[in-house]
């Protein structure tokens, strides 16, 4: 096993360098200027000339690879062009948030997802089936800040229970950090919900269908015993697959709902180095984002042997 | 682990989170504390290197200047005592009042001012008009600048004075720093201090009440001239990103003033009966359409005269700025309305009418060639003159391609001299801040220097010459009769069209008071 997962993170090494080899690329294609945006609308062309020369932009596209990939190499992310912080100073500030509302938002999720999903396998017909099936079709249905304008203004703008937008750090204390993300991670988890409940539902059909279920009743075994020692376990490895895949999915949420919320996350990041194209901001970012994404789907990888002692790396 | 234990456990998380206080914001009295949303995030802090406009209002709480001017744009020492001049105006010497520091306590001395204005008119363009005119610059001892001019320039202690992306003091160490290279030392002489290391970018920005900062003593306060007196003691900038949530914020308190509240967010606001909603600027901001005048169909200046024809201003600044006709201004030409160069000359080729641009467009020779027209799809005003005049072109005969895109490929775009249909353009629309259009030495749409010129490139030597003669008159009356030439020469040129004027709103919590006009300054406020 240790092996395994040696090898798998030496294999991210090959991952992350063609990740790097796309995003430069990608981002020397596509079209915009900084030096164009922060020379401002009076600025001539010279002098958008004499600011790109200063960012080096004006040099080819080897060189300026070469020498990014070589302070990757090193652990230096570079310097943003428009604040002038290090990258990584950036990422580090933006990391709690991002990382706090991706938790929240899945540990909720898998909390009422799951639970939603063997209920609905369990009563398949009945109105707590369809129950859950229409909040699932709801939940798909409804975009991301749709759900959070109409909980900001219910809760926040009417009721006054919660703040409409930013964010606590922990650090200053575990209600205020709470409140301010009560809002967002159920507008973010709600697709999550959605997502996860129907894949529930689906394996444990199947999973209920099967002879030692039968078997396990015959037995006598109760009903909790039976969904939940029995069925979820075997029922897991699809549910924990797709709760992986999810994980893409809510980086891409975050994006829209840090906007919403005023969330000072990776995703807000994202999209101003993008307007902006702050270059080292935007590759910094996405190397960060496919790192992530690599290890969780490690973890995942790994998790299937818990679930099935069967599997074996 | 029992029920009981969890309860107690639960109880026990609760208390303690109870206890911990944010410490953001810790002892500083409520109506001490002021909360903006600017209108964006700032990206850069150096005013020198970035003209951004939202830049440009950290650095006025940050940086004092030489000079201030007044709403009606009068010139006034601010940290000059005044100044002389000798030599028949060949030397001017300004003088710095006593005491003044920067946030780090070290005295601001006229060694710090030359560097912070040399480094300053090397990119500001009525900075360069002014370098282009001093022979010298010097500091004669610790308080005394020294302009050695080549010939008298009366421009020069208004252009100190410039209220947008003016000169800002800086201490000497920071402003040696080369212009095309963005500052780190963010040690200011203004009235509050930024605390960087509160700096969250895209999130919060606070500055804290400079205590060794000494306004003027006597004045009022107006846009950037007269004593700027804190009552605050803290002010956080929170970067909100979403016009919904900053409406929402607003109206829960959670924000004292938002600086642009979109158009459609307004008659929300102006609904609460705790927020006032408010012209900011009456100077404001000119829209305008740019022509790419070096390939067909809009090299042959008939065509471009055409559009003019078929151009009604008020379609374009209501779709920018609502309906509210205090927030507008109609048959503008090119120079910001209500200040002393602004006229009607040439306004007459605007005929509001799509039959009559038709038919010129006929009568100009139009053989059908396609118009790239750049639509921004992220900044406001922009992209809702871009649509009104995409549709104009479009109901004139054009051949439109209106590309869609976001600001920053709008800006790589239009430095392109390609041909149209080799991923150049043909025409886009912009917003000029009013400052920009108060005379011939800043505007850059009257001009036609050609390859030097902004976008578009036109070559019009009769705008050069009208410019070089309003540049050496020296009475009002002579420069008035010359910007009414330069701007019929530039409608009959048409190097592109102002497309109307407007007023940005701001919003902010009836308990705010004192709010000045102008660009957004923080002095004088008061919070109930």
């Amino acid at each position: 096993m240790l092996a395994y997962i040696a090898r798998r993170v030496l294999a991210t090494i090959p991952v992350m360098l063609i990740v790097a080899f796309f995003v430069f690329s990608l981002l020397y294609l596509a079209p915009g200027d900084p030096a164009a945006v922060i020379a401002g609308d009076q600025a001539t062309p010279q002098d958008v000339e004499r600011i790109r020369a200063s960012l080096g932009l004006d040099r080819p596209f080897v060189v300026r690879f070469g020498e990014w990939l070589w302070r990757i190499m090193q652990g230096d992310l570079g310097v943003s062009i428009f604040t002038n912080l290090p990258v990584s100073h950036m990422i580090a500030q933006r990391i709690e948030p991002t990382t706090s509302l991706m938790l929240i938002t899945i540990t909720l999720a898998i909390l009422i997802a799951v639970p939603m999903g063997v209920m609905a396998a369990w009563k398949a017909g009945s109105w707590i089936d369809r129950g859950v099936m229409a909040f699932a079709v709801f939940g798909f249905s409804v975009p991301v800040f749709v759900t959070g304008y109409l909980l900001a203004y219910i809760f926040a703008l009417q009721l006054e229970w919660l703040p409409v937008q930013g964010y606590t750090p922990l650090s200053q204390g575990f209600w205020p950090f709470l409140e301010n993300l009560i809002l967002p991670s159920i507008a973010l988890g709600s697709i999550y919900i959605a997502l996860i409940a129907r894949i529930t539902r689906a394996t444990m059909l199947e999973v209920l269908a099967q002879d030692y279920i039968r078997t396990a009743k015959a037995k006598g075994l109760g009903s909790r015993g039976i969904l939940f020692l029995h069925a979820l376990k075997n029922a897991a490895v699809p549910i924990s697959t797709v709760i992986g895949i999810g994980i893409a999915l809510l980086i891409g949420g975050a994006v829209v709902t840090e906007s919403v919320f005023a969330i000072p996350g990776l995703g807000r990041l994202t999209v101003d180095a993008i307007l902006r194209r702050d270059y080292p901001v935007i590759q910094g970012v996405v190397l960060l984002f496919s790192f992530i994404y690599v290890l969780v789907n490690l973890g995942i990888d790994l998790l299937y042997t818990v679930f099935d002692p069967r599997i074996r790396y | 682990m029992k029920r009981r234990d969890i309860l107690r456990g639960s109880a026990a998380l609760a208390a303690t989170a109870g206890l911990s206080a944010p410490a953001v914001s810790q002892g500083v009295a409520a109506n001490r504390l002021l909360r903006f949303a600017p209108q964006s995030n700032p990206g850069s802090l150096d005013p020198v290197w970035t003209t951004a406009y939202v830049t440009r209002n950290h650095a006025f709480l940050v940086y004092d200047t030489l000079y201030g001017s007044d709403a009606d744009l009068a010139v006034s020492p601010q940290m000059a005592a005044g100044h002389v001049e000798e030599d028949g105006g060949r030397t001017v010497i300004v003088t710095l009042r006593e005491g003044l520091k920067f946030h780090d306590g070290e005295p601001v001395r006229a060694q710090d001012c030359v560097p912070s204005i040399t480094r300053w008119w090397r990119r500001d363009p009525m900075g360069q008009a002014a370098a282009a005119a001093t022979e010298e610059v010097t500091a004669l001892d610790d308080r005394r600048i020294r302009f050695r001019l080549k010939a008298p320039y009366p421009r020069l202690i208004s252009t100190l004075a410039k209220p947008s992306n003016g000169l800002y003091i800086m201490p000497e160490r920071v402003a040696r720093t080369d212009p095309f290279q963005q500052i780190t030392d963010y040690t200011g002489s203004g009235p509050m201090r930024f605390k960087r290391d509160e700096w969250i970018t895209g999130q919060i920005m606070v500055y804290e009440r400079f205590a060794d900062y000494r306004p003027l003593a006597t004045g009022t306060p107006s846009l950037t001239a007269g004593p700027k007196v804190m009552n605050l003691d803290r002010i956080e900038w929170r970067i909100l990103p979403d016009a919904g949530t900053a409406a929402a914020a607003l109206q829960a308190g959670e924000i004292d003033w938002w600086e642009q509240p979109q158009v459609d967010i307004q008659p929300l606001l102006r609904r609460n009966r705790n927020i006032v909603v408010d012209v900011q600027d009456p100077i404001g901001l000119v829209s305008a359409l740019r022509f790419n005048t070096l390939h067909p169909p809009f090299d042959n200046p008939a065509i471009r005269r055409a559009v003019i024809a078929a151009v009604n201003q008020q379609d374009v600044v209501i779709a920018i700025n609502g309906n509210d006709p205090a927030g507008y201004t109609t048959g503008v030409g090119w120079f910001t309305p209500g200040t002393p160069l602004a006229n009607n000359a040439g306004l007459e080729a605007f005929k509001s009418s799509i039959a009559a641009g038709r038919a010129a467009l006929q009568a100009a020779g139009y053989r059908g060639e396609k118009v790239v027209f750049l639509g921004p799809t992220d900044i406001l005003a922009p992209k809702a003159a871009s649509e009104v005049m995409g549709d104009v072109f479009r109901q004139m005969g054009f051949d439109t391609d209106y590309q869609a895109m976001d600001w920053g490929t709008v800006l790589q775009r239009r430095s392109k001299k390609e041909p149209p249909t080799q991923g150049g353009w043909s025409a886009l629309c912009t917003s000029f801040a009013g400052y920009d259009f108060l005379d011939p030495l800043v505007h850059s749409q009257v001009r036609g220097h050609g390859d030097q010129a902004w976008f578009g490139w036109p070559n019009v030597p009769r705008l050069e010459e009208l410019r070089t003669q309003w540049l050496a008159a020296t009475d009002l009356p002579t420069q008035q009769r010359l910007a009414a030439e330069i701007q019929a020469a530039a409608l009959e040129a048409a190097p592109g069209i102002p497309l109307g004027h407007y007023k940005q709103f701001t919003a902010y919590r009836r308990n705010l008071t004192g709010v000045l006009k102008g660009i957004p300054v923080f002095w004088n406020l008061r919070k109930g």
